[in-house]
This record gives C-alpha cells, structure tokens and sequence, in this order.
C-alpha cells in the first residue's frame, strides 16, 4: 500500500528534481572542498553557506506552499515555525560551547550566567544531546500547529482572519522570545556557535556538510510534499482550497485534511529552520518578525503556488536578489520587494512556473500550426485564497 | 403527525428563524424509502433553507428531523450526516474545476473519508469499474481526463449527479437539477432521477413545471416556511390558494 503510494508519487518532475537537489548535494561541497584555489569551478568558503541558506528559504517556501498553494490556507506566520526549528538547533549548539563562553560555565550559556542565573531551566535539559534536539526540531513546531490548527480549523476560522491570527500568532512569539525572562537570550538570541556534532561550526568542511545536508532534506521535503499532492488526500486539499463546504457535504472532515496539510508543513518549516542556523550562526527574535513570513508568501508567489517547483524556483531567485540588492543598492531593496508582488500578481498569477507553462503551450501550438486550444495544457487557474 | 418508522426523511414541526425572519415555520414532510419527492414553491419559500437544516449546514430553533426513521440529524455535522448517506446537489453546480472529471468522482466515491485512508488510496480495479459506470450514466466518459471547468453548464450538472451516485446516498437532495439545460438535457436528467428513484430516495426541488410533470411524483408546494398544499401535480396545482401564492403570479 505504503510502496504503491510512493511509486505514484514518484512522477518525473518530482524524480528530476529530486536528482537535481541530490547532484547539486554533491557537486557544491566537491567543487568547494576538492578543487584546488584559483581553479575558475571552484565555489569560494563564504558561497557554501550562503547557497544552503536558500536552499532552506526555498524549504520554508515548499512549506508554505503545500498549505497555501495547495490547500488555500494563506499562513502568514510560517516564520515562526521556521524560528522554532531554528531556536531548537540553537540551544543544541549553545549547549555545545560549554567552557569556551566568555564565562567559562559547563552547563549555563553566557547569557544565563549574565542574568545570574543558577540552573538550567527544564525546557534546555536534554538539549545538549544532538538526537534529542532534532526530535524537537520536529516536535515543537509540529505540536504547536497542531493545536493552533486544531483550534482555528474547528472554529471554521477561513480566509483573512486566519491570515490575521497567524500574523498575531508569530508576533506573540516575537514579543515572548525578546523577554530576557523566556530564557532564549533576550533581543540577541543564541550566537557564537562551536561546534556541531564536534566538529567546528566553521572549518570548511562542516559547512560542506551542512549544504548537502539542506540540499538532502529539501529532496525529502519534495518527496514528501508530493507524495501527499499527488494523493488522494493531495486532490482533496485542493478541492477544500476551490470548494470548502463541498468538500464538507462529500463527507470529508475539512478541518482535519487542513489540520493534516498544516502540521506536515509547520514540520517542514522547522526543519527547514534548523539547517538555517547553523549555517547563518545565529538565531535571535527578529526571525519571528511578522514581515519575514510575508517575504515567505512574496517567494511563494513569485515561483508559482500550487507546484512543488515553484516555491523552490522562486525561494531562491528572490533571496539571491536580495543578496545582490542589498549589497549593491541597499536603500531600493524593500522597493524592489514591493514591485515585484504587484508585478507577480498583476501580471504573473501562476508565478515564474506559469510564465514558462504558458511559453511552452505557445510554442507547441506555434509547431503543430493548428492552434487547437483543447491540446494546451489548460489547466484553470486555482482561485486565490480569499 | 404518523408513523416515523420506515420513513427515509421524517421532518416534524421544524422552525427556524433568521433575526426574526421565520425561514421556516412549522414545516413537516416525509419521504418514504425508494419514493421520489418533488418541491415546488416561490422564492423565498424556504426550499433551500429546508436542505441546509437537513445536510447539518443549518440548525433548526425547533421541531424534529430524523433520517431512516431514528438518526436526529439536527445533532450531526455536515461531514457525519453526508456520510450516513445524504448526498445533496447544490442549485449551483459546484464542481472541483481544477481536478479532472475522473477525480471529481474518484473523490466523491464512496470510501473511508479519513485523512490518512485518503493518503495511502489506490483506486482499485473495482472502484475503476464504479467510476467508469457512472461515468457511462451521466455520460461524461468521453471527457473523463478533462478539466470539470472546461464542461458546459449542463455537463457540469451531470457531473454533480454523477458524484451523488458514487457517493452511494441513501437519499439524494437536488435543487434544482435542470437550470440552465436544454429541452432536451432536462428530459434525459428526468430520465435518469426516475431511474436512480427505483432504488434511493429522492428530493428535487425544482422551478420548472415541465420538469416536474416529467418526473410524475408526489408534489409538495412550500410558501413561507410551511407545507401549502401536497398531491400529485395536477392535485396541486389546481389548488386555488397554489395558484393565487404561486403558479398565478
């Protein structure tokens, strides 16, 4: 049952651009660490990092779209659960400097033993420990959607208010986590890493590692993602995102098929997070702002929703413009930003993937010199999400 | 009121009001099993209203609404009682446009609604043969790998019944079945509700009379929110008080 399902889910796309991540797993830390200085193909030490930083934008994407794209759940606090990845792995490398802080404290940060405090609060037992901070990577996000999901699906809270308690959700979590008191190091958050699973957080070859590991992760992310479009569940996400109360008086519990769709994206995101932090070196509150899951949304929509390529496709262009903007014009880049969201959704609904889907019918229609319209992949446009 | 047992649909006394405004006013109807009930009236006659309260999208103030004689449907949602066996075609067609009409009837076929029994589903060569059936009846299985927003008005009417009977319901609700049809559709959709009513239970609510008299079933004429007159169609509509509220209008 199980292997039929993943056969299915195995379509080309999907098998293209898993081989492509796995390649590019491979290739980006061979060309770094094998190939000789000076060689023209060799990726210099500060791109390996910055490339597996978006590889894990365009996890976040991914994520985001399965709820969005594919289940009309406009979220616009994915930013949060992609934080909490983040602050889970964060504690495991806090834990993980041990005497080398600037207090020399076994057990306590350095900003635990600044706030003179004596122990280790309870929710950072356990955390030293690599495994046990994965599963939390895991586990926090998951159960926070699940019971903010729970809750706000049953209450058939839809549309605009669910965007709206979203955005209040990850504000909440921005102001919490900027308490001194919460216990995550305040406004500065958790910085000034060591090792991870000893070895040094920044010898070359870590970081090798850590892009391939985001570049593997992001693989399993489109398996996953489109094992479950491209089911049965998949078809009724999006007849929930097109048709919710038809989907309802077809017998099927909508508020479980979005809280499903949820909780496997929140998972997503905060693992997404977690292969984020180490490789920037920090996490702090500002990854909670609200305006970070909004830019999610602007990647999303720029790369095409509902597609498993698309938030990928936009993930990354956008963010390697951002590079490039806020190097070279740093005072244009939130201009740019905005246009490019007027200029996606006046003129581009189905994102970069749609601009290229609608070039390729042309060009068949333009061969076949029979413009037939039923031959063109006229696939209707999903509605957008109120 | 008589017996409830052996009814398929048993309404008593059913009120509802919206911000005073009585919807529905002391409204009772029965539908035998394998019994073809049609629903005739003015706007605003609460026709639909009675649809809402009886898929769970609606909760009456008052008054009893009982499915095959025991279930009280006023205490289920609208996925518990779809899955007792209600199905209900909307007066719109809705259709999910951006699946195929293959799958629109796939999903609609009757099978666990679990989230994760959806996940690990394969169609298989039974439930193939199921789909390709009712595809055959409503005669969409030259156009099942097209887009259900590319059919016409009418097919995509079709396609609704088509996913009522996979659904397999026990009792089938359908408002108005026939709007935007050809002569000659609405015949064949006649047609195929006679056919469906030899085994399952049928509501239509419809507008148009010639329809109606194709159908040759019983007739229950609904004006503000009560039954106004019942029968067959010429019993009904030579009541004066239908003809003076409804048909002389």
């Amino acid at each position: 049952m199980i292997t039929q399902a993943l056969f299915r889910a195995l379509d080309r796309k999907a098998i293209w651009l898993v081989a492509i991540l796995l390649l590019v797993a491979i290739a980006v830390p061979a060309s770094n660490l094998l190939l000789p200085d000076g060689n023209p193909l060799r990726l210099p030490n500060y791109a390996v990092p910055l490339f597996g930083k978006y590889l894990t934008y365009a996890m976040l994407a991914l994520a985001l779209d399965l709820v969005w794209g594919y289940c009309g759940i406009l979220s616009l606090g994915h930013g949060a659960f992609f934080a909490i990845g983040g602050y889970a792995m964060g504690m495991y490398l806090m834990r993980q400097i041990g005497t080398r802080g600037v207090y020399a404290n076994p057990t306590l940060p350095d900003f635990m033993v600044f706030l003179n405090w004596k122990e280790l609060p309870w929710y950072w037992l356990g955390m030293d420990n690599f495994w046990f901070a994965m599963v939390m990577v895991v586990l926090v996000p998951g159960l926070l959607a699940f019971v903010f999901g729970f809750l706000a699906f049953r209450s058939r809270v839809t549309g605009v208010y669910l965007s709206i308690i979203t955005q209040a959700m990850t504000y909440a979590l921005l102001l919490a986590f900027f308490r001194n008191d919460m216990g995550f190091g305040g406004n500065n958050g958790l910085t000034d890493f060591k090792d991870i699973l000893g070895q040094s957080i920044s010898a070359p070859a870590t970081r090798a590692a850590l892009f391939a590991a985001s570049a593997i992760a992001l693989a399993l992310a489109v398996l996953a993602c489109s094992l479950i479009v491209n089911s049965k569940l998949g078809k009724v996400m999006v007849a929930v995102r097109d048709a919710e109360s038809r989907t309802r008086f077809l017998g099927y519990r909508v508020e479980y098929v979005k809280l499903f769709a949820f909780v496997v994206s929140a998972i997503i995101a905060g693992i997404a997070g977690a292969l984020y932090v180490p490789q920037v070196g920090i996490i702090n509150p500002s990854e909670f702002e609200p305006a970070n899951s909004i830019e999610v949304v602007i990647w999303t929509a720029v790369g095409g929703r509902g597609t498993i390529i698309g938030p990928i496709i936009g993930g990354i262009l956008v963010n390697v413009g951002k590079s490039y903007f806020t190097g070279a014009f740093p005072e244009y880049w939130l201009f740019a930003l905005g246009a490019l969201f007027v200029v996606t959704t006046l003129f581009l609904p189905k994102g970069i993937v749609g601009l290229i889907g609608q070039y390729r019918a042309a060009t068949t229609r333009r061969e076949q010199h029979a413009p037939t319209p039923r031959t063109v992949d006229a696939e209707p446009q999903p509605r957008p999400a109120e | 009121m008589t017996d409830k047992t052996g009814t398929m649909l048993y309404l008593d006394g059913v009120s509802v009001a919206f911000d005073g405004f009585k919807a529905i006013n002391n409204l009772s109807i029965i539908v035998h099993p394998a019994e073809m009930l049609a629903i005739i009236g003015p706007n605003g006659a609460g026709k639909t209203t009675m649809m809402d309260i009886i898929t769970g999208k609606t909760r009456p103030d008052d008054g009893q609404v009982l499915f095959d004689g025991r279930t009280d449907l006023t205490k289920l949602d609208e996925a518990a009682i779809a899955n007792l066996g209600i199905g209900r075609k909307f007066q719109k067609p809705t259709v999910f446009e951006s699946h195929t009409v293959w799958d629109n009837i796939e999903m609609a076929l009757k099978k666990p609604r679990g989230v994760f029994s959806a996940l690990f589903y394969t169609a298989d060569a039974a439930d193939i043969a199921r789909i390709e059936e009712i595809l055959e009846t409503v005669r969409l299985l030259g156009r099942k790998d097209d887009y259900a927003a590319n059919l016409s008005h009418g097919q995509k009417q079709w396609l609704e019944i088509g996913m009522l009977l996979a659904q397999d319901p026990k009792l089938l609700l359908v408002d108005e079945p026939v709007a935007g049809m050809t002569d000659a559709e609405t015949v064949e959709t006649a047609k195929l509700l006679k056919q469906i009513a030899k085994t399952r239970s049928v509501v239509v609510v419809e507008h148009d009379m010639s329809f109606v008299r194709e159908l040759g079933s019983r007739v229950t004429c609904l004006a503000e929110g009560a039954v106004l007159a019942e029968g067959s169609l010429d019993q009904v509509s030579a009541n004066p008080v239908v003809i003076e509220r409804y048909l002389g209008r």
